[in-house]
This record gives C-alpha cells, structure tokens and sequence, in this order.
C-alpha cells in the first residue's frame, strides 16, 4: 500500500543555504492494509521527518514514496485532495493541533467544507456521530467546546475521528500518546489497535520501545536517519542483532527488571550511547538475520 | 539528613478562586533516601516540590511545618528562604534544559549563582571541574554557551550546578521527561551516583514515569489531585501496589514483553476533579472500581505495614 | 500551555506559552509579544477594567469626535480671512485667530480632520503592506523569504524622513491622500518584520499541519489560521503605525512640504513658527495644534499600552 525507495531529506542550513544536514538516509520500508508499523528512533533519528514526507508536508530530497503505486511526489491539486482522503495523520502536541481561539469542532467544519460540502446537515450530523462513536466519545461532551476544556486524551481522539470521516486507509501517527497522562494513554492505542483490526493501516512513530513493542506488528528502528534494524516486532525486541538496538532495549526503564539486569541479559556495555543529529554519509546497507528479520550489520 | 514534612498545604490563586494544588501533605524522608514522587500531570507533585524550596511566586503557602535537620524551614516567607536555597535545598527545575540563560556561558551562571550564596568560583573551581568529569562533560562546557550543548549536556550541567554546594536536600522535577531513553538513563543513574558519593544527602524525583522510579528510588510515593494516595518502598509499590489508584495505575503502563494481541491493558476511565472545587471525602472515589459509600469521607494516610502508608478505607478501614 | 484566561492554573506546566516569540526591537518600542487572544467575554472584562486602555481610547474619540462636528460648531471657514489678526481666545473666535486673521479653531478642527484621514490612510496601507510581506515571508520561507527579508531590510535602513523629503520636494503633494500613500510606502517595514517573527512560529504549531492535510491553500492558511491568532498584535500594530503616520504627516507639513493649500496640524504649526507667533506671544496659534498631535498621538499609545496588558494575562497586575 505504502512503500519508501531509498528515501533521503537533505536541509539547506546557515545562512542562503550554504550547509547541508542529511536528516533521512536511504530509508526504505512498507505499510500494508490492516498492518500497524512502528518507527522507533530518538530524537534527531529523522523519524518525524519520514512522516511528514509521507504527508507531503516536506518535499522528498531523493527516492520514492509511492501509495498504491503511484509517486507521491507527482500529486497537485484534486489528486492531493484525493490522496488526503486516504492518508491522514495525528500529531504529538493535542493542544497545538487546534487552532485555540475556535472551537475544537472546527477541525470537522473545515474538513466538511473542503470534502463534503455536498451533504445536507442531517447526513453530516449522522456521519459525525458515527465516527465520534467509533472512538469512544460522545458527541455531548466534546462537540461545542474550547480546546482548553477538553482533555488531551479527548483532543486526540477527536483527530482520529476526523480522519475516519474520510474513510482513510492509513493513519500516521507521529508519537500521538507522548503528551498524554499516562492512564489515558493505552485507551488511545487500545483505539489504533481496533481500527488496525478493521483494516486501517498505521504508522506508528515513537520513541517509546514499550508502546512500540505492545500495538506494532512490524518494527524499523532509526538511528541518525538511517535504518539499523527492522522485521516483525517479536522478532526485532526477542532477538536484537544491530548493538544499538540492543542498547535502545537496554536502557528502557522497565517495571520489574532494573538496568543492570537488563544491560547483561543484552550483552551491552554500561556506558551509554553518544549524542548527535545529522546522518552518516554512507549507511550500512540491511542483511536478512533471519525471515522477516533484517539488521544493518557487516556480513559474516 | 531528615526531612519531615507536616500537613503541608499550597495554593495557587487564580482568576476564580484557588486551586488546592497540595492538600495536607505529610510524610518523612530519612537520611540519605531517595524518593519518587509519582503521578499523573495536574497532581500537584511539581508543586509540592517546588514549595519545599518556595521558587514559585504564584504559589501561596497556606499551612504546614517542613523540618529539614531538625531546622524548620520558613517556607512562607521568600526572602528569609534565600539561605537556605542552593545550600541545604537545590532544585533542578523543571525544563533545566531552557532555564540556562541562552545569552551567558555556563561559567559566569556558576559564578553568579556561587558569589550569590556568598561562595568565591576560585575555591569551587576544582570541585565544579572534578564533578563535570564525573558526569562525563570536560571542563570545557564552562566556556560554552547553552546553545551548543545537546539536551543531555545541559540537563547534566544543571544538575552539576544545582548540587555543587553540597545541598541536604535534592529536589528533582522531571529532569528526565524531554530525553531520549539512552539519555534518561544516564541522568538517572547520575542521580544516584550523587547520592552514593555524598554530593547530596537525599533526594525527591518528581516524574508520571513510575518504571524510571523503579530504577532509581528507594521509596516512592504516588499523589492524586493534590492528595498522597500511598507510600512504600519501590519494590513494594511496584510488585504489591495497595491502593487502587496505583493498581489501574500500573496495570494500564505497557511494558516491553507485552502485547496488544495478547494482553489488553485498559486505563482508568474519567478524569481527575478540578482543583478548584474538589469534591468531598476522597478525591479517585469517582473513578475507582471499589468505592462505596464510606468514601465520601477523606481517607487518611495511615501506616498498614511498617514502611508503608496507604489513604484508603478498603485497605486501611479504621 | 498559556496561564490565560479560562485555563486551570493547576494544569499548568510552568514554561513559555506555546507560539509566544520575542519579535525583534522595534524603533517604536513595540510588543514583543504576540499573546494568545482572550476570549471575548474575558476581554470586556479587562478592557474596561485598564484604565490605560479607557483613556487613551477617550482622549482619541474626544478627538475624534471633534474632528467630525467641530467643522459644524463654528461659522468660520478655516482659511478665510474674516476676523481681526492676533486677536486673543474670544466667544467669538474660540481659539483666537492667527496673524492673518484666520479662526484658529476652524483651522484646529480641519486639521484634526486631516490628521485623521492621514493617520488611518497612510497607517492602514503600511499596515496592508507589512502584514502581506510579513505573513507571506514567514510562511513560505526559503527563497521567497530572504527575498522579501532584502526588501524589507532595504526599505528599513533608508532614512524615512529624509525620503519622504525629497520625494515631497519633487512630486507636488496636492493633497493628504498623496502624502498618506507616501507614508504608507516607507513606514511597514517593522511592521513586517514582528509579523514574519510570529508566522514563523506559528507556522510551525501543528494546527498549521492538520489546516494543510485538510488540503488548504496557502493563502487560506494565512488568512483563515494564522491571521487570526495574531488578531490582538495585528489591532496593536495598527494603532502604532496610525500614530506613527500622524506623526510623521506632522512632521512633513511642518517642514512645509505637505499640500499648502488645504489646513492640517503641522501646518498650521509651521505658519505660526514663520509669523514668529511664539515671539509675538500668540500661543492659541501653536499650542492648540500641538496638544492636538500630542492627544492624539499619546492616546493611542496608551492605549496600545493598556491592550497589550489586557491581551497578556502576564502583564496584569493581579
């Protein structure tokens, strides 16, 4: 459904753009329908910057996005729209996705105006409600009110309503429960997790190996722009071969198993890893560990 | 060191009325301890710490006794905190990571916050340096500006500079949430290297994120909409939380292990009261599975086990 | 998260409100700020309540008001000849008349009126042209963005003044709206620059993304997303750049370079400095017009004062 080719993102930095900062790397990966992917990096991994290329919020510096297909990176106009009408996306921040000094409803307002401006107000009434209910709200409590009057929980579910009205095929979720309290968060990804089941398919960027590990299906961690480690997520968390998955997995706080024990069972030294943004000019190219399991390490 | 904390109340002011962010805090911190302060945001464990050391001036302290050493600490009146700030109790703030002045090197900010508790950089200067190794920065990071430190580069500095005069109390808000988990950990386990090499005699861990807790605390305790719900150690809150609260709590946090399709995790449904006007009796009775009609009276925080405190009727009825 | 109005203060994680940006200095002195716009109960309730606002809004319509009637209240033509030279403050002649025997309040009157037209003229068309570059470089950004950075720079650096001289000095201004488009063309680049500092932070809130995936034009964005959340600072930069183009208006005709035939404020102080009206000690000629300036001018800087507290909740003083 969606497929990455050796994507790369250069940004012109300094003054007139005379530096340069290879933020995405030669990333290749696939979504298919009903299939929930995880994108694991930190900060500086380039992983938002992937996602907004698949939004075509930036500009893909070289390789191909394609959905079903056809190139992305051709579409203008009517055939944006109709790409919007399958592809939509759910940011970090709740708060800073709405506009504060309108209604929170007018995220639907506008997509009615742009998308369904056919439909009488009963028909849009109905489709709302619908969408509402499939992410556990009521339209009582959340229709008429402020951004500031709601819960980021509630903020959040209200986008993934929005983009279910469109009938979308993938959702890109780009580290959507991070703000969120933490009781709140697994009733959100419990909801991406239903949605997967009917079929949706999503993307599912994090930095979060807990949250990535529990909803995913498929796991691609990235390490300064470039793919290290990626294959079915039982695979990657049970059996990590690239060291820096293994150091990501061993400096997750975990709830029963503390550091130390966690860093032996993996194999890692104590130290941790060292900082920095910015790609490695040549990346390691990926290497078939095992079915479905692939790692960026030198072969043999 | 000790810390005993005594029905500890802090309001804020605001536009419609006061928001009871902390409501009758009490409980003791023994020499040397480390300990969380878990909960969600809006529970007012930001504020608890922040009125031990009284940096916030929206905060107005309405009752309460905190002893530090036996010392009662005028935490009601500002000016006559200035003492003790830095040198008996430091705090890494909140956002360190912007509370660095972007226009001024790291080194004039030590030296102006040194010369203001009185203290000379030039006896310091050893101590500062050998610390900074210690964390793994050069002496270097002292002649740079914020801007050219990483997140993690800063958040070690300020911990560094917080901790400097060798304070008995370390307050520490959240110095962990903006970072990358490779990161986390190694502040984290700064933190108790601090306390292992006598830097600082104890320590509060403000954090929602209970499994870095778990990592570093002795003992952690869990507040809810400005209320300690239960007390423990962390082994104990961990494996047998008693309180409801802490029991949804942890039950609802994904771990690397388990899974959607195998095992559903649900959260607590509802949300926590306004603080404006909360409701009587206990504050999670809306939202927990086993209230009943004795939780329209405010539970107390009372001692079930030895080490261990719990504010509810089911577990402790008395 | 903002500490405004309608936002439990106990939810609130103390650090800057999102989209607040420290626009550059301006010569004017203008907010840095673009606050988050109250809601509009919460600003009558503000507005009424700042008496900065109240009275420089008062001292402008007093202005203004008798801008509009007070052509009507007297008998006199501004630049007839009708009543005795240097005559004092009389029933007659309200103001007195000038060494040419002409009734200095028809004369104030008029000006006032010009004053007006060329403060809202020349200060709304700085205003189109600043908000349009301004929004436009901040949102596009790139190539477009130094472009337009060059242009507004250039115009900024040019001495405004000494331009508009010349440019008077040769195309013979005829009238207030020739010399209102002239200022207006030289006075919109701080305008420009505080909006582009503020779209670049708007641009990058996520609303701006969910506004493009809806699958919004540019031009849409701009004016149906970011325009309106900058709605307090645009009302202000308005009112600074009405006063600044009176000012300068004023200014201009003083130097006599403004149309000679009609009646405005600076003119008439320029004929009261070339008849020596202060040596001859006719005060009611010079100093009517200059309060006037003064009023006007100073009222709507109080009162951009006054809107910048009441739109900033931080700069109360609660």
């Amino acid at each position: 459904m969606l497929r990455l080719d050796t994507c790369c993102k250069t940004y012109r930095v300094g003054a007139f753009g005379g530096g340069e900062l290879l933020a995405v790397n030669d990333v290749s990966f696939e979504v298919a329908p009903g299939e929930v992917v995880a994108l694991i990096g930190e900060s500086g991994s380039g992983k938002s910057t992937i996602g907004k290329m698949i939004l075509r919020l930036l500009r893909v510096t070289r390789g191909t996005i394609t959905f079903d297909g056809v190139d992305i990176s051709s579409l203008e106009g009517r055939k944006l729209k109709d790409y919007y009408a399958d592809v939509q996306a759910v940011f970090q921040d709740p708060f800073s996705s709405y506009n504060p000094i309108f209604k929170s409803d007018r995220v639907f307002a506008m997509l009615r105006h742009e998308y369904f401006s056919g439909l009488s107000g009963s028909e849009w009434k109905a489709k709302l409600e619908r969408s509402l209910d499939s992410v556990s709200l009521s339209p009582g409590d959340v229709l008429g009110k402020y951004p500031h009057q709601l819960s980021g929980g509630q903020l959040q579910r209200l986008l993934i309503a929005r983009a279910l009205l469109l009938d979308i095929r993938m959702l890109v979720a780009d580290e959507i429960i991070s703000m969120l309290d933490a009781s709140t968060r697994i009733d959100v990804l419990n909801l991406l997790g239903e949605l997967k089941s009917r079929g949706l398919g999503v993307l599912f960027i994090t930095h979060d190996l807990s949250l990535g590990h529990y909803i995913s299906d498929r796991t691609i961690i990235l390490r300064r722009g470039s793919v290290v480690e990626r294959g079915s997520t039982q695979k990657v968390f049970g059996n990590p071969i690239h060291p820096y998955t293994k150091m990501l997995l061993a400096s997750v706080p975990q709830l029963h198993k503390k550091w130390e024990e966690a860093a032996k069972e993996l194999e890692v030294p104590a130290a941790a890893a060292g900082e920095g943004i910015g790609a490695v000019e040549r990346p390691t190219p990926l290497v078939e560990v095992e079915d479905d399991h692939f790692a960026a390490v030198e072969p043999g | 060191m000790s810390l005993d904390v005594d029905g500890l109340t802090v309001y804020y002011k605001s536009l419609r009325g006061d928001v009871k962010a902390v409501d009758g805090a009490t409980f003791q911190i023994a020499d040397g301890e480390i300990m969380g302060l878990a909960g969600e945001s809006g529970c007012g464990k930001s504020t608890l710490g922040k009125s031990l050391i009284r940096l916030d001036a929206r905060m107005r302290y309405v009752s309460g006794h905190v002893e530090l050493d036996g010392t009662e600490l005028p935490i009601w009146d500002d000016r006559e905190m200035n003492p003790f700030r830095f040198k008996e109790v430091s705090i890494i703030p909140q956002y360190a990571l912007s509370a660095l002045n972007p226009t001024r090197k790291i080194g004039i900010v030590a030296t102006e916050l040194l010369a203001s508790r009185g203290v000379r950089m030039n006896g310091m200067r050893p101590e500062l340096e050998r610390r900074l190794e210690l964390v793994g920065l050069s002496a270097s990071v002292l002649e740079r500006f914020p801007i050219e430190l990483s997140g993690g580069m800063k958040q070690r500095v300020v911990m560094v500079i917080s901790s400097l005069l060798n304070p008995s109390l370390l307050i520490a808000d959240e110095i962990t949430s903006a970072l990358d988990v490779s990161t986390q950990r190694a502040v984290a386990e700064m933190l108790v290297e601090f306390r292992d090499r006598g830097f600082v005699k104890s320590m509060i861990v403000i954090t929602h994120d209970l499994s870095v807790l778990y990592q570093v605390a002795d003992t952690i305790l869990v507040m809810y909409a400005g209320k300690l719900v239960e007390k423990a150690s962390s082994e104990a809150i961990i494996n047998a939380p008693k309180h409801p609260y802490t029991q949804l709590l942890l039950s609802s946090l994904p771990e690397v292990g388990v899974r959607y399709a195998d095992k559903r995790l649900s959260g607590i449904p509802g949300r926590p009261p306004s603080l404006l006007e909360p409701p009587e009796g206990c504050r999670f009775k809306t939202r927990c599975p086993l209230a009943f009609a004795k939780c329209g009276e405010e539970p107390p925080l009372v001692e079930v086990e030895p080490g261990r405190s719990v504010a509810c009727w089911k577990v402790a009825p008395c | 998260m903002a500490v405004g109005p309608g936002r439990d203060v106990a939810d609130v994680r103390t650090e800057m409100p999102a989209g607040v940006v420290e626009a550059p200095l301006t010569p004017t002195g203008a907010p840095q700020t673009a606050p988050p716009p109250a809601p509009r109960s919460e600003f009558l309730y503000f507005a009424l309540r700042n008496w900065k606002f109240v009275l420089g809004l008062c001292l402008v319509l007093a202005f203004f008001l008798l801008a509009l009637i007070g052509p009507h209240l007297t008998p006199h033509k501004p630049l007839a000849f009708t009543g005795p030279t240097d005559a004092r403050p009389s029933s007659d002649y309200w103001f007195g008349t000038t060494s040419f025997g002409q009734d200095v309040f028809s004369q104030f009157v008029s000006g006032l009126r010009s004053a007006f037209l060329v403060g809202i003229l020349g200060g709304g068309l700085a205003w189109l042209i600043g908000a349009t570059v301004g929004f436009t470089a901040g949102y596009r950004g790139g190539s477009v963005d130094d472009v337009l950075n060059m242009l507004t720079n250039v115009v900024l650096v040019i001495p405004t003044l000494a331009i508009l001289i010349i440019v008077a000095a040769y195309v013979n201004v005829h009238s207030y709206v020739t010399e209102a488009v002239l200022i207006g063309l030289t006075s919109w680049p701080w305008a420009a620059r505080a909006v582009r500092a503020q779209t670049f932070s708007l641009k990058t809130r996520e609303f701006v993304d969910v506004a493009r995936l809806t699958g919004r034009s540019t031009r849409q964005i701009i004016v149906t997303e970011i325009a309106p959340n900058m709605s307090s600072y645009l009302l202000m930069m308005f009112i600074l750049l009405f006063g600044g183009a009176i000012l300068i208006g004023a200014s201009l005709d003083f130097l006599g370079l403004g149309p000679s035939e009609k009646v405005s404020l600076g003119l008439m102080m320029n004929s009261s400095f070339l008849s020596s009206a202060l040596l001859l000690g006719s005060w009611w000629w010079f100093v009517p017009p200059g309060l006037g300036i003064v009023g006007i001018v100073g009222g709507l800087y109080v009162m951009n004062v006054g809107l910048d507290e009441i739109f900033n909740p931080r700069l109360r003083e609660l």
